[in-house]
């Protein structure tokens, strides 16, 4: 699950596979059909496909590979070098705490080992009732409210460890 | 043709303008390590054993990727230089889990070869003994993670070579290994034609023939320059 | 559209515009607090009071003072309000009808403000970023225009040699110099990149300028294109910055169907078209060889240089990269003239800066700066120093910059300057730290950074990051000796040197600029070897079990 607000959460995703089950298929090849099917569309239609279906699984990554002619090794080891792509699936919520220079300076080290105490996991991880996903960014840009954290593609800024984590629980109540 | 005049290590030679500083040495009987450059396959630059001294620039450059220019006056055994590789070959050895003695190349082993060349006896940093694994699947070789360089000979072989790729690089930084297909097992991967290339480009004993045991495997490496030259001039012999 | 059809644009818009603007900073920083809650309280406070005739709010891009925000502004009276809440918007406009505005008052000339030269950022804050008519009314697209129909593509390039423009990204590399090279090589097909890669910790200003003024980088990139004979860009932005790719896609469009991007741009012969590229979370692509590799759709993994980008770049075709800031100060130099930017700096370095204050400081926001100003001048005056205690050290440059000392605060802010006190100008980050920070940790932090950024295509950078980390942690556990350090040394001093790229070369330099300055905060957490085996005499037992 990418960082970012431009993507959507697994919940949606999940509900949509069950109802319509090739949407989803169609998107990829809507977005390779505008890029020419060129392998070099690569890295966009992996964005378009983290969207989709919330991670690249096995079968999506075929896909890929074969719309845009790709081999698939090569399709792998861009899906695994670029941090916003994920292979397995996250949580219903991310919870990504930026760790950039600013918030370190400020005390987001001390957010992030709250929040791991809290939530019993480790950054990249999820928890085991599938509502949370940890992670961390290198730098959001938001640097003037350090430290910052993004919940579900909300930046949310100055945040002591005690705040952070009143955030998270109003998650796990749900 | 335009000729290009240059000094490596006070002998003057002149080669053919566009050549790699690396084929000029060879030309001029000077030996510079290398691991990652393979004849046959495109240059990367990445193993930085073979970076030389060039008098008039400040940077060191790697030998296999960098072009002649003339008047160019190249050191390749400089003390900084040599401490230089010596310590990439330390940072090699730490970084894998690399054991001679019981190892299919041992004594037909490019990496071992290089240690001996630069002089490295034993590692000044810590060994980081990394749990990789060892892929068996494939019906007629076999790849050890753990003996890998990521040099991407084979990577690079199997694509411009064979043309199948099968092979490529998986994740990024420290976590980096060399993947087959999908991150499949190698014997699944359709696309491998079992031609046994990049067992030949593969400098250390990560890829081997099956049944191969301490020290037999004898890769030839000159196998795919033969291959690349047959192609391109038609010259079917060697 | 041609000259005449562009002034009447800009003349319907000032018409437009409302006597009295409230500008309310909606970019990432101000979002965080609900800045788009208050400027729909705003808006509808100005409809409660029925004063739509003479008043209208904006929602603008960012105005500096990050660190004060969400922060809204009253037009042309300056009245500036500092943090404010959804609550109290609506008292910022019955202030004009009489009431008592809540918020607290900010000061716009306080040191922040006035010791600044906006060059840059002279219309952010100022304009809505997702209007284009409102880029135009201020003069937008007037240097495009002049550069297509008063100048040869060769007098472009002339104009940006002479300016003494230097790469903002980092680098520093002559801009003009970049710009003839690629003008230089043959025609056909030639690439125009934007690098918007931001990836330094600490840096922003790349964000605010394409959240906040996303035409000027687009304009810069058509000149560019212009000069060079090129009729394709590219931006390359990073995913964690979705509201700035959203006002670029917005602001292309908008450009296209007013036929300022395109074919035939002002009815000439030249078109220009922009792409956006988005990124994926990779640090090593904003190296200029890497990102070409990611716009590629490939791994982003640097390649030798030789041959340049400008000679063999994207898609083996002649390429231009330049980084966002750069490109943003384009159009002010065609617009005032090589002479007029060359007269501000210094002698090597022309112009203004934007920098990122951030840290333990008073003020943290967005600062632009003539070239030139001391580092004191940036953190006491302007920056207010640090709250409740001394500043140690400054880190310019991210992972790839050093730490300055307090000692050294009068060094002058250029690129020769910084680099001769061991650090480097980088992207514009300046991070401050104080009494409570330790160095030791901090030069760990940006290894702990770099390692997990490095791509693993060359030695050194792949396996040396990780060596030094390792060295680091061993330090601050207080289980190294004088010897651990001299080995780290000279690692740094290898993987500086034989490293293939920027990344692993600069890599070190947080190490080698803290060793150099606070070497004694190195040497306290050093032990004796002595004590050494009795250490892991202790410890082994335990790394046996694990």
């Amino acid at each position: 699950m990418s960082p970012t607000a431009t993507t959507t959460t697994v919940e949606p995703a999940a509900k949509e596979k069950a109802a319509k089950p090739d949407l989803r298929f169609k998107r990829l090849d809507i977005t390779m059909k505008r890029n020419q099917y060129a392998p070099d569309a690569l890295i966009e239609v992996l964005h378009v496909a983290q969207e989709a279906f919330g991670f690249l699984e096995e079968d999506v990554l075929q896909y890929v590979a074969h719309g845009l002619k790709l081999p698939l090794s090569k399709v792998y080891g861009v899906a695994t070098f670029y941090h916003l792509f994920s292979l397995k699936p996250s949580g219903a919520h991310s919870c990504v705490v930026c760790m950039g220079t600013a918030c370190y300076v400020k005390g987001g080290d001390k957010v992030m080992a709250k929040l791991q105490e809290e939530l019993g996991i480790e950054v990249g991880e999820t928890t085991p009732d599938g509502k949370v996903s940890l992670m961390s960014a290198r730098c959001i840009g938001a640097c003037g409210i350090a430290p910052a954290v993004v919940f579900d593609g909300t930046v949310s800024g100055k945040l002591s460890p005690e705040e952070a984590v009143a955030k998270v629980k109003v998650w796990e109540g749900e | 043709m335009a000729v290009n005049t240059l000094t490596i290590d006070g002998k003057d030679i002149a080669v053919e303008a566009g050549t790699s500083i690396l084929d000029a040495a060879t030309e001029a009987g000077v030996p510079i390590p290398k691991l990652c450059h393979l004849e046959g396959v495109t240059p990367v630059g990445a193993c930085r054993l073979c970076l030389v001294d060039i008098e008039g620039t400040n940077k060191m450059l790697p030998a296999c990727v960098t072009e002649v220019w003339e008047g160019m006056v190249i050191h390749t055994q400089t003390p900084k230089l040599q401490e230089y590789r010596r310590m990439t070959v330390e940072l090699i050895f730490a970084e894998g889990n690399h054991v001679c003695s019981i190892c299919v190349a041992n004594g037909n082993c490019e990496l071992q070869d290089v240690a001996i060349e630069v002089g490295m006896d034993h590692s000044r940093f810590p060994y980081r003994f990394p749990d990789r694994g060892v892929d068996l699947s494939h019906p007629m070789f076999g790849i050890d993670h753990n003996r890998c360089i990521l040099c991407t000979r084979c990577v690079r072989v199997c694509d411009e070579v064979e043309g199948a790729h099968v092979w490529d690089v998986g994740n990024r930084g420290e976590a980096c290994y060399i993947v087959s297909g999908l991150d499949q097992p190698w014997g699944e991967v359709d696309a491998c034609t079992s031609c046994g290339k990049c067992v030949d480009a593969c400098p250390t004993g990560a890829i081997f023939k099956q049944g191969s045991t301490t020290g037999e495997k004898q890769a030839d490496t000159e196998k795919l320059e033969f291959l690349s030259t047959a192609r391109e001039k038609h010259q079917w012999t060697r | 559209m041609d000259l005449q059809e562009l002034k009447a644009v800009a003349k319907a818009e000032q018409e437009r515009q409302k006597p009295v603007r409230v500008h309310c900073c909606t970019s990432t920083g101000c979002r965080a607090a609900d800045a788009v809650g208050i400027y729909g309280n705003l808006k509808q406070a100005v409809t409660d009071h029925h004063l739509e005739d003479r008043v209208e709010v904006v929602g603008v891009g960012c105005m500096g003072f990050c660190g004060r925000g969400p922060l809204v502004q009253v037009d042309p009276d300056e009245l500036l309000y500092e943090e404010v809440t959804p609550d109290q918007a609506a008292s910022i406009i019955e202030a004009m009808d009489g009431g008592t505005a809540q918020p607290i008052q900010g000061d716009v000339n306080h040191p922040f403000f006035a010791r600044q030269m906006r060059v840059v950022r002279e219309y952010s804050g100022k304009i809505d970023p997702e209007r284009i008519e409102e880029y135009i009314a201020v003069g937008g697209y007037e240097s495009l225009h002049k550069a297509i129909y008063e100048m040869t593509p060769a007098e472009v390039v002339d104009q940006i040699s002479k300016s003494g423009l230097r790469g903002r990204g980092g680098g520093g590399y002559p801009t003009g110099l970049k710009w003839a090279t690629v003008a230089k090589m043959p025609e056909g097909q030639k690439y125009i990149i934007c690098n918007g890669d931001e990836g330094d910790p600490g840096a922003f200003m790349d964000r605010s300028i394409l959240e906040s003024d996303p035409h000027l980088v687009l304009e810069g990139m058509a000149i560019a294109g212009y000069a060079v004979g090129a009729n394709h860009g590219y931006i390359y932005v990073r995913a964690e910055y979705p509201l700035a790719i959203e006002r670029l896609q917005k602001g292309i469009q908008q450009a296209k169907k007013y036929g300022l991007l395109g074919s035939q741009i002002f009815d000439s012969a030249f078109d220009f078209k922009i792409d956006i590229r988005i990124g994926a979370g990779a640090f090593v692509c904003g190296e200029e060889t890497a990102l070409i590799q990611s716009i590629e759709g490939g791994r982003g993994n640097p390649v030798p240089r030789p041959p340049y980008p400008a000679q063999k770049g994207l898609y083996d075709c002649p390429t231009l990269i330049n980084n966002v800031e750069t490109l943003a100060t384009i159009t002010a130099i065609i617009r005032n003239g090589a002479d007029w930017y060359s007269s501000i700096g210094t002698e090597n370095s022309k112009g203004t800066k934007i920098f990122a204050l951030t840290g333990k400081i008073r003020n943290n926001g967005l600062v632009e700066v003539p070239m030139g100003i001391t580092l004191r001048e940036i953190v006491e005056e302007m920056g207010g120093g640090v709250p409740d205690g001394e500043v140690k050290a400054v880190q310019t440059g991210g992972p790839s910059g050093g730490c300055i000392p307090k000692s050294m605060l009068d060094t002058p802010v250029d690129y020769d300057s910084l680099r001769a006190a061991g650090s480097m100008m980088g992207s514009g980050g300046m991070v401050v730290m104080d009494d409570t920070t330790s160095m030791v940790g901090i030069a760990q932090f940006y290894m702990e950074f770099c390692r997990e950024e490095t791509c693993g295509k060359c030695v050194p950078c792949r396996t040396g990051t990780v060596q030094l980390y390792t060295m680091l942690t061993k330090i601050l556990k207080r289980q190294a000796t004088k010897d651990d350090l001299a080995k780290m040394e000279a690692l740094c001093e290898m993987v500086r040197d034989t490293s293939l790229c920027g990344l692993g070369q600069t890599a070190p330099n947080p190490v080698l600029s803290t060793l150099k300055y606070f070497r004694e905060e190195y040497e306290e957490l050093l032990i004796e070897p002595e004590y050494l085996s009795d250490l892991n005499g202790k410890e082994a037992p335990q790394e046996v079990t694990v």
